[in-house]
């Protein structure tokens, strides 16, 4: 069983501080997920629960043990990189068996573990390849093998899919995802894409410029961002966000700005006071149609996908808004429109950026 | 489009080939003239120097000049000597250069970044600069062979192979090329639970194939060559190479047609080290897809 705990971790090249101090539990057989915009110390996080990386102060404890001063070979982990990494002298079958080569597992415990691991991912026929003989998907599934034939405590995923084209992407995504009901085990999957995320995890992880920026189930983070950073990164198309002033009336808030006629909402208010400048977000899906909505602007792009509507339109205040609209929307480029919301889809954060708690 | 471009593009190739006959020339010329030479008795030989004639095998063609150089000189046993010194030099010095770039290329230790300039630093500073004090050193130092401590490494194998198994260019070269590999490898390999010396021995150096190859022409080339140093430290003829071998035969009055054919059989053994060299150097290339 192997759960992990990050407590106060820092990693600092130099003078550059990557990570700033995460503190983060993850429990044995959890499919986490580390999502957030490149740059923001995915990778490095990653890199130091593999012991590729050094950790510069705090604590990381794998299973029972704290880690720290272990070798990456000792931990129990297993890391599948972006690059793939495939040994490119070695057959498929010597790249998978490479493991287990070292550890001097016995020849047919380890041919018996290979052609497991080969019928698992579906490449039995490419044993005898040298890596420079395979395709993209065919080397990722390789790469995987490689980490499922040591079977390790935890699976470490560095955008394990981001050299695949889309429609790779989707069948392999599907297929860690099956793995990963397989075999049980923990995994931790790094990637800049939210959508990624928001299929494969259990429990996200949404990292700014190192720092924990919100940890939950997608669903959580969809419905419950804590801040605008988390409102802003997950979803598709992007939330919408406005500029409005807020009061405090008996009813709750009242709010209004250049793009949002007053509204009132049932609110406590109690980290707002009258003249805040807040921000109010709204997720595409969240727009309806409506003659008495309390946002008006004008139409400027249509794209019709059947199913939905997808309308770029610009509000009153000049702010530019995204709606996703039924699929049977009459609306046409050049039309004024109002749109209305349910006021309980309403996000409002204060000028920290800080969720507002309703 | 396409066939507007064509005689344009065999106009190129031409040209390209041109070229490299042309400097297939260069080099091929003074063997040619070397080998045919060394056939020739030495009056023709200086005659034909003056014509075409001197790149031709005509006139006056036997093998005589190979039989005088050896009676003149114990060739086969110079070619041993440079053989077995540059063979042993050349493996020696590849691995031990290959675990310092290594080293240099992928671990971290305190004061790498100097120790690499200082190594590199001593690429400018020539040979003949430091061989008098290297003289003076080996003259002092003990050794542990068959006949016990002996000091001073005068007149052995040793004294020619061991200052040469580490340099600056070797180390230099294993150093830039494994710095270009993908340090994914390593780390996959180090998870996979390879210790240091295992990822350099079945990781790194199977698909050190180029620069193995590189680094072994030119150490073989460099030690090949070597004259200065062993005249100093070989007096008796038993350890001496070929180049020094030479001197037997710029006597009294030089006798160019043994000299070309004592050149053109000490040749032998580079043609075959390049023929080798070759064949794995492609070999390596094909079987892991990476380029030199
Ligand atoms: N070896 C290093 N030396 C200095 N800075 C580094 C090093 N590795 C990464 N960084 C920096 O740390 C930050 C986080 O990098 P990384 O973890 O790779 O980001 P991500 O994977 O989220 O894109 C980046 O700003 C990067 O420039
Ligand atoms: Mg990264």
């Amino acid at each position: 069983m192997a759960g992990l705990e990050f407590k106060g971790v820092h990693k600092s090249y130099g003078k550059v501080d990557v990570i700033k101090g995460v503190d983060l539990s993850i429990a044995h057989g959890e499919f986490v997920v580390f999502v957030g915009p490149s740059g923001c110390g995915k990778s490095t996080l990653l890199r130091m629960v593999a012991g590729l990386e050094d950790i510069t102060a705090g604590e990381l404890t794998i299973g029972e043990r704290v880690v720290n001063q272990v070798q990456p070979r000792d931990r129990g982990v297993a890391m599948v990189f972006q690059s793939y990494a495939l040994y490119p002298h070695m057959s498929v079958y010597d790249n998978v068996g490479f493991g287990l080569r070292l550890k001097k597992t016995p020849k047919d415990i380890r041919d018996q573990k290979i052609r497991e691991a080969a019928r698992i991912l579906q490449m039995e026929h490419l044993l005898d390849r040298k890596p420079a003989q395979l395709s993209g998907g065919q080397r990722q599934r390789v790469a995987i093998g490689r980490a499922i034939v040591r079977q390790p405590e935890v699976f470490l995923f560095d955008e394990p899919l981001s050299n695949l084209d889309a429609a790779l992407r989707m069948d392999m995504r599907m297929e860690i995802s099956k793995l990963h009901q397989e075999l049980g085990a923990t995994m931790i999957y790094v990637t800049h894409d939210q959508v990624e995320a928001m299929t494969l995890a259990d429990k996200i992880v949404v990292l700014n410029a190192g720092v924990v920026q919100q940890v939950g189930s997608p669903l959580e983070l969809y419905h419950h961002p804590e801040n605008l950073f988390v409102a802003g990164f997950i979803g598709s198309p992007k939330m919408n966000f406005l500029k409005v002033t807020a009061e405090k009336t008996d009813a709750g808030l009242t709010i209004a700005g250049a793009d949002l006629e007053e509204t009132t909402i049932a609110a406590s208010g109690s980290q707002v006071s009258t003249g805040d400048r807040i921000t109010l977000g709204l997720r595409p899906h969240d727009f309806i149609e409506s003659a008495d909505g309390r946002l008006r602007g004008v139409v400027e792009l249509v794209e019709r996908l059947g199913n939905e509507t997808i309308v770029n339109v610009r509000l009153a205040g000049g702010t530019q808004v995204i709606a996703a609209l039924d699929g049977d929307s009459h609306l046409e480029v050049g039309h004024e429109a109002r749109f209305g919301f349910a006021p309980e889809k309403l996000h409002l954060f204060d000028a920290d950026g800080q969720t507002i708690a309703r | 489009m396409a066939t507007v471009a064509e005689p344009n593009k065999n106009l190129k190739t031409g040209l390209k080939y041109l070229l490299l006959v042309l400097v297939a020339l260069v080099f091929l010329f003074p063997m040619v003239f070397m080998v045919v030479s060394s056939l020739k008795p030495d009056l023709q030989l200086l005659r034909d120097t003056s014509s075409i004639a001197a790149f031709l095998p005509v006139g006056d063609i036997s093998l005589d000049n190979y039989f005088a150089a050896f009676r003149r000189a114990p060739i086969g046993l110079f070619v041993f000597n440079s053989v077995f010194v540059t063979g042993l030099t050349v493996i020696g010095s590849l691995f031990l250069c290959s675990l310092a770039g290594f080293a240099f290329a992928f671990l971290e230790f305190r004061g790498k970044n100097l120790v690499l300039s200082i190594v590199i630093a001593t690429l400018i500073v020539p040979f003949e600069t430091i061989a008098v004090p290297m003289l003076m050193v080996v003259n002092t130092l003990p050794f542990v062979g068959p006949n016990g401590l002996q000091w001073g490494w005068l007149n052995t194998y040793h004294v020619q192979i061991v200052p040469f198994l580490a340099d600056a260019l070797t180390i230099f070269l294993f150093v830039q090329y494994f710095r270009d590999l993908p340090k994914e490898l390593i780390e996959a390999a180090r998870l996979d639970g390879a210790t240091w010396f295992q990822v350099y021995a079945m990781v790194i150096m199977p698909i050190a194939g180029p620069v193995i190859a590189t680094a072994a022409i030119l150490k073989f080339l460099a030690m090949y060559n070597q004259y200065l140093w062993p005249l100093m430290v070989t007096q008796s003829e038993q350890f001496r190479p070929v180049m020094v071998g030479l001197q037997y035969f710029f006597q009294l009055n030089t006798a160019w047609g043994e000299v070309m054919a004592y050149l053109s059989l000490i040749t032998l053994p580079v043609l075959a080290f390049y023929l080798f060299l070759q064949r794995a150097f492609i070999a390596s290339i094909a079987s892991t897809g990476i380029k030199g």
